[in-house]
């Protein structure tokens, strides 16, 4: 998106203070995640490496194997240098069978030291290594397949989610979306899935309200997928969730599996799932690293917080939000194009001038980010039932995604709040937005909000409020004296909700890393892509 | 004009006129029409109407129909529950508790099971609120414990009992598999269990899809659905701690 005449003349000024603000909150934050790790990191780790499987209690041998090694040794040097260390003394032929002894306790692990502990970290770059190159395949091969089958022809990418918690339901629901012309297909989480400390083994049939993430699952859906791209010519993506507690592992295992898309937000898990903060910023750079060498594009939840919240009194954090996201995103190696930085029409629309607002708050996202895809959240909180006024609130939605020119866009369903969507009601909605997009996608060219005026006024307000409240959140502090994002966060800065830095969820697989710590996937992720050709935008 | 018998009403009174729309599974075309207007007859409408049929795929066709309904509603034989307590202002119930009570009334709430949805447990007790009404948050007698998300039933029965709980709401959202008939019914057995009888708290289940009057099946108090505010359910709780005090 590149314009001669801006649309919104925001002061340039006060977009630069923004990002230093967001720069400066998240900057002692990135140090606390390059100090710690985490159980799941370890976990990420030993998955990138080859482990994969569970027990016949379906205890993945990735937690074995992690538990096993922090029991004796610790993880603050890295889980790899003693298993490492523990193949190279022959206790065990591969990873599974190590994992397995360890399970039963047959395996003792020490720290190895001198030429004994380079041994064991030259074996486990290279086994670490693998998995990256597996994920730099499933890269290459994802761009090989966009060359053929084609990108959507058009902007916004459709968004379609299916959540039936049947893997095998899934499949067929989400060729159908596709065919309907759903261009990114979303499987929807189980809803207890982001508490747990494991990954799920295998192909599930029994999820609530969303289908659980395992590398099973993953592998069937873009298997399936795959034959619909073919089908249709053109490449369908997607999308689930490296949220929750096992950020790390499920980011390794949807860039082995050629997942296109993740969830994956900076903040959310701490504020809405009472998940420990350090947990979650650590979690979540690794998990962002690999996205980043994986070239999938990131979704941010900021709807989040206008569900939470009121839409036009929050409008501000979505921005705060957003920036931070981007911040910790550039961090971890992401790049502009793979930011889907979240927003909604979450405006109550009984208000006047709620369309208004609506439009303003989608352009300051819009020209924030003008590089960045988008993603734009359909209306969920004033769906109240009546289907009908519902139908007419997602045209207006639609309406916006189509006049700001938004990169991904979430279809809204007039069932929302009442229903798991009929299939009709996929076909209705779908109506909605073909209508909206051919009638009136071309008004990004016609509309210039006149100077000054509402729309404008309304933008620069929202921006100047972020900015302050970015203020409030750098010179925060706490008694503990942690850093101020952790103090913002603590003290309830964000939706009223207070998490403080020593308690949460997960908190007991945080780690502090030892000055010897290993890891090999992190030493090549912090080194950044190796050299790839015919980048693909 | 028989006051207590009535017909849907269309634009003519009597008329009978309703709308609906449905999916069949088959391909469009005259059969699956035909078909589409034998389901409006055996569901009581006639003569219908078939407005729209449009195919969605190649399996499935979508139809809307309009026509008149057959069947007449006997309100003499419409059975619904009323509230059969007064809606008090955040100040008078205040008052109540205070007067009745002389402490705090001490409510505990959570999302059981693995529903993560807080949205209803926080529109009623968040000081935000819902609807233009501040949550229980914001009564001053009020002293809330919100235990938020995905908490187990074992866990909300130890806390209510550590914070001499008066009242206990869960929320239930997720429905799938009957999800929230389970986690209610596990939860109320489980407060009955750990308290003598006679002293188990207030017990109150809210979410959009429990059905009106199953109480008793689920072993709680009391029932809140869609739309409730938090006012209505202050106002419960001073009327329910009324009656028990009375006993």
């Amino acid at each position: 998106m590149s314009r001669t005449e801006p649309l919104l003349h925001l002061d340039p000024a006060v977009v630069r203070q923004a990002r230093s603000l967001a720069r400066r909150a998240a900057a002692p934050v990135v140090k606390i995640a390059q100090s710690h790790t985490t159980v799941s990191v370890e976990r990420a780790t030993l998955r990138l490496a080859g482990l994969s499987g569970a027990d016949h209690e379906r205890v993945p041998w990735v937690n074995h194997l992690v538990t096993a090694v922090r029991d004796e040794v610790g993880l603050e040097h890295g889980v790899t240098t003693p298993v490492y260390d523990a193949l190279l003394r022959g206790e065990a032929p591969d990873l599974t069978t190590l994992a397995q002894k360890a399970a039963s306790g047959n395996v003792s692990f020490r720290l190895p030291a001198g030429r004994e502990a380079q041994a064991a970290r030259r074996a486990a770059t290279k086994g670490v290594g693998a998995g990256l190159r597996t994920i730099d395949r499933s890269r290459a091969t994802r761009e090989r397949l966009i060359r053929r089958h084609g990108d959507p022809t058009s902007r916004p990418w459709i968004y379609l989610i299916v959540a039936t918690g049947d893997i095998y339901e899934d499949i067929p629901q989400a060729q159908a979306a596709a065919r309907e012309g759903a261009d990114v297909i979303a499987v929807i989480r189980s809803t207890g899935q982001s508490l747990l400390d494991y990954v799920p083994e295998g192909a599930t049939r029994e999820g609530f309200a969303g289908t659980y993430a395992t590398q099973e699952n993953f592998r069937l859906m873009r298997a399936a997928l795959d034959d619909v791209s073919k089908e249709l010519g053109r490449y369908v993506r997607l999308t689930n969730y490296a949220s929750g507690l096992c950020m790390p592992e499920i980011a390794a295992l949807a860039g082995m599996e050629r997942l296109d898309m993740m969830l994956n937000d900076s903040m959310y898990g701490i504020l809405f799932r009472d998940i420990n903060p350090i947990r979650t910023f650590v979690d979540q750079r690794f998990s962002r690293q690999v996205h980043a060498r994986a070239g999938i594009i990131i979704n941010t939840g900021e709807d989040n917080y206008l569900t939470t919240a009121d839409a036009v009194e929050a409008a501000h954090t979505v921005t705060v939000s957003q920036l931070l996201n981007e911040c910790f995103a550039k961090e971890a190696g992401l790049e502009d194009w793979q930011l889907g930085l979240g927003h909604a029409f979450e405006i109550n629309p009984e208000i006047p001038d709620s369309f208004r607002m609506e439009l303003a708050h989608a352009l300051l996202a819009r020209q924030l980010f003008p590089d960045a895809p988008l993603k734009w959240m359909p209306p969920t909180k004033h769906m109240t039932g009546d289907v009908f006024r519902g139908y007419l609130l997602d045209g207006f939605f639609n309406l916006v995604g189509a006049m700001t020119g938004q990169g991904i866009l979430l279809v809204g369903m007039m069932t929302e709040a009442v229903v798991t969507p009929f299939l009709s009601d996929r076909d209705l909605a779908l109506q909605n937005v073909r209508y909206v997009m051919n009638a009136a996608s071309g008004l990004t060219e016609d509309f210039h909000p006149p100077r000054d005026g509402f729309i404008q006024t309304r933008a620069r307000q929202v921006l100047s409020e972020a900015v302050d409240l970015l203020d409030r959140i750098v010179n925060d502090s706490d008694a503990a004296g942690d850093p101020p994002l952790l103090a913002a966060i603590a003290d309830g800065t964000f939706g009223l909700m207070k998490r403080p830095a020593d308690r949460g969820k997960g908190l007991e697989g945080v780690v502090v890393r030892a000055d010897d710590y290993d890891n090999p996937a992190i030493t090549a992720l912090d080194a950044g892509m190796p050299a790839k050709k015919g980048e693909k935008r | 004009m028989s006051s207590n018998i009535i017909r849907p009403y269309g634009d003519t009174t009597g008329d009978g006129m309703v709308q609906m729309s449905f999916t069949l599974p088959l391909p469009h075309d005259k059969r699956a029409e035909g078909a589409a207007l034998q389901l409006a007859r055996k569901m009581g409408l006639d003569p219908a109407l078939l407005v729209h049929a449009k195919a969605m795929g190649p399996d499935f066709t979508f139809f809307v129909v309009y026509g008149s309904s057959t069947h007449l509603v006997n309100l003499d034989e419409v059975h619904v529950v009323e509230r059969e307590y007064p809606l008090l202002s955040a100040k008078d119930a205040n008052l109540a508790i205070r007067k009745q009570l002389r402490r705090k009334l001490v409510v505990v709430g959570a999302c059981i099971g693995t529903d993560a949805h807080t949205v209803g447990i926080d529109a009623i007790l968040n000081i935000k609120g819902f609807a233009g009404e501040k949550g229980l948050e914001y009564y001053r007698e009020i002293r809330v414990v919100n235990l938020g998300a995905q908490v187990l039933v074992p866990d909300l029965v130890a806390r209510a009992r550590a914070e001499k709980a008066d009242a206990v709401l869960v929320s239930q959202v997720v429905t799938q598999k009957d999800a929230h008939i389970h986690n209610t019914t596990q939860m109320s057995a489980a407060f009955r269990e750990a308290y003598p009888a006679g002293q188990v708290p207030i017990l109150i289940a809210g979410g959009p899809r429990f059905e009106e009057g199953s109480e008793g099946a689920l072993g709680v108090d009391r029932i809140f659905g869609r739309g409730t505010t938090p006012g209505e359910v202050a106002s419960y709780l001073v009327h329910e701690m009324t009656q028990r005090r009375g006993r």
